[in-house]
């Protein structure tokens, strides 16, 4: 029977050339948008490297104050914050303090190389998975002495010494100050937002003050759970020490909103201003859903305005298989197959172009070492959106198809002739 | 394989071939009417139509154009609803039915031939032959290859299995159209005009066909046609005018 349907799906693919470009052309510019926006977010989101174990792992980034004013604060934590109370957390297996990447300059035969560079603890390198190409990273010990070290990526390397191996022990100086680089690793994206950047440096060598005791300041904790069932309790601690938390002004901060949230739930709270709930997420996903829903409607009305003139070419089929025995369902089941068959054509058109605008993406320069591409995570929402594309476009034709009376379709088509 | 074409012994006579009927009645209409109705008019394509026709039987219905033929012979194949009266098939009256029972009933019972063939024109010979069988449950791709190429070998067409109807002849399409109607096996198959849209040879070649089917086989057949020479070869000849018997 599926065979059957397939094989008509295929001909009347066949058979109005120009329809069927319309409709392929709509289906698949459709899925090429959603698959690169869904491989952006992926990219962004997903367990990438060189935060590979991100399933295991909590955000502390980000701090909300109320005032009795009425006004609020925003601000990503101070070191302080997080030193002094995050770091007392029994749950986590790791825990690692840096500060957010900021901009370091450094001079090579007079020209100047725009830098990022981060102050992290010696945790950051155990909590994370970087691909060292040589080298290792700096120690605890380093850091406790405030050692002059540095850890690299590749291009930084490539840059700077003109090479990408053979740096170990060599000297690089950014802002004027010296460091010997202990190990270089591969370019981390710069969607990596809590882990990127070109120069790494031992935080005890941060430029703030890091015994400064205001909360606001410029530092993420990142957190690792010991197994990714163990991460709801981790975040119930978190919670549970930041309600311990004395507050520092009590006068005029009337809450202090502080949370260890996974990657994408750290990244809506600011966005959508739910800073003591977990409701964001549910608006975030909700708005994706709308947006793409909406983002579908369109070319899907298309496609169901060009499957219903062509069901009407197709009345003497649907009058012929109704006499000889199709019930309404059977009808319904093989519109809908061939109409999914079409969306599954334009779909692995659609991943083609996708995967081409994401090469063109990533040679772009436009996000630093992207390295957009597809993934089976980002075929298998293909696949699903296509699917709900192909059950969006095809329901109400089928259904329409389904209706029509044997004898009125066999007539229509006799009519035609 | 039996070929029903071969295996014609004579020329067709002018006069009904004998009967291989039974009194056992396989399909009754009684008081059918339908009406087709607008704002403004109503129009009576069938006005309380009583007809009986028995297993193994061989009908013709003739009558001018409009009269209601094609309408009764949609009734009887349950793919129009009677706005009053009542079908039985097998002696069972099957207005109740739903629309499944409706198609089930079609798919095990009746086979259609229709003037213009309806014949899936992106389908091969072989794959219109086999739809009936598609929509009966317990028959696996297997049985309904054997089937089709059964039907197809009944009706002389074995060796156009692949080919698609737009390489067909007129004859051969109709013939096709009557291979379908067989590969599922019916008790019954309800031909529309069969024949209106072939030239005479073609025509005869079909008419053969069909009294061939019914004398070897038993199938009882009910044929709309225009062509008095045809009707007159069948065992029984129903006139219709204004959507009435008259004869």
């Amino acid at each position: 029977m599926l065979l059957s349907y397939l094989k008509i799906a295929w001909k009347v693919l066949l058979r109005r050339k120009f329809f069927t470009f319309i409709s392929l052309f709509g289906i698949s510019f459709t899925l090429m948008v959603l698959l690169v926006v869904y491989s952006l977010f992926d990219h962004f989101l997903g367990p990438h490297y060189p935060e590979t174990r991100n399933n295991r792992m909590l955000y502390a980034n980000f701090l909300n104050m109320r005032f009795k004013s009425g006004g609020n604060q925003n601000s990503p934590p101070s070191y302080y914050l997080l030193n002094r109370f995050v770091r007392t957390l029994k749950e986590p297996e790791l825990i690692s303090i840096s500060s957010q990447f900021a901009p370091a300059s450094a001079y090579i035969s007079g020209k100047k190389l725009k830098l990022d560079l981060k102050y992290t603890d010696a945790p950051f390198w155990q909590l994370l998975e970087f691909n060292f190409l040589e080298g290792k990273p700096y120690t605890e010990p380093d850091v406790r002495s405030a050692a002059h070290v540095a850890v690299i990526n590749e291009a930084t390397a490539r840059q700077y010494f003109g090479l990408s191996r053979g740096v170990v022990g060599k000297t690089i100086e950014l802002d004027q100050t010296r460091y010997r680089v202990t190990g270089v690793v591969a370019d981390v994206p710069g969607m990596r937002i809590n882990t990127y950047a070109d120069v790494w440096v031992p935080i005890s060598l941060s430029t703030e003050d890091l015994q400064r005791t205001e909360f606001t300041g410029n530092h993420v904790a990142l957190l690792l759970a010991k197994s990714p069932a163990d991460v709801e309790q981790m975040e119930a601690e978190f919670d549970r020490m930041v309600r311990a938390i004395p507050n520092p002004d009590p006068k005029n901060i009337e809450q202090i909103n502080f949370h260890a949230d996974r990657m994408l739930a750290s990244i809506v709270r600011p966005l959508t201003g739910t800073y003591n709930t977990s409701k964001g997420l549910t608006m975030f996903y909700s708005a994706i859903s709308l947006l793409t829903l909406l983002f579908m409607l369109l070319p899907a009305l298309n496609l169901v305005n060009v499957n219903v003139s062509r069901i009407m070419e197709r009345s003497s089929e649907i009058g012929v298989r109704k006499a000889f025995g199709a019930t309404s369902g059977a009808l319904v089941r093989q519109f809908l197959v061939e109409n999914i068959f079409l969306t599954l054509v334009g779909a692995v058109v659609g991943l083609a172009l996708a995967w081409g605008s994401l090469q063109l993406l990533s040679n772009s320069s436009l996000v630093p070492y992207a390295q957009f591409g597809l993934n089976w995570r980002i075929f298998g929402w293909g696949l699903f959106i296509s699917l709900g594309f192909g059950l969006l476009s095809g329901v109400y034709p089928a259904y329409k198809m389904s209706r029509l009376q044997a004898v009125q379709a066999l007539r229509s088509a006799n009519s035609s002739k | 394989m039996e070929n029903i074409l071969t295996q014609t012994t004579a020329r067709p006579q002018a006069t009904a071939p004998a009967p291989v009927t039974s009194a056992q009645p396989v399909i009754q209409l009684r008081e059918i009417e339908k009406i087709y109705q607008t704002k403004t008019i109503e129009t009576v394509a069938l006005n309380r139509v009583n007809l009986t026709i028995n297993k193994g039987e061989f009908v013709s219905i003739m009558g001018p154009s409009g009269c209601g033929k094609s309408t009764l012979l949609s009734i009887m194949g349950l793919l129009d609803e009677p706005s009053g009266g009542v079908i039985e098939l097998d002696g069972r009256p099957v207005q109740a039915y739903s629309d499944r029972e409706l198609a089930a009933l079609r798919n095990q019972k009746i086979g259609f031939v229709f003037q213009s063939y309806h014949l899936i024109n992106d389908l091969s010979v072989l794959d219109n032959v086999e739809l009936p069988l598609l929509y009966r449950p317990g028959v696996g791709g297997k049985q309904r290859r054997e089937r089709a190429y059964a039907a197809l070998d009944k009706v002389g067409l074995s060796a156009r299995t692949g080919h698609f109807p737009s390489q067909l002849s007129g004859g051969q399409r109709q013939r096709v159209a009557i291979a379908r109607a067989l590969a599922g096996r019916p008790e019954i198959i309800l031909a529309d005009e069969p024949t209106g849209n072939l030239d005479s040879v073609m025509g005869e070649e079909i008419m053969e066909l069909l009294l061939n089917l019914n004398r070897q086989e038993g199938t009882t057949i009910v044929m709309v046609t225009h062509d008095e020479q045809q009707a007159r070869r069948t065992q029984r000849l129903i006139r219709f005018f204004d959507g009435s018997q008259v004869s």
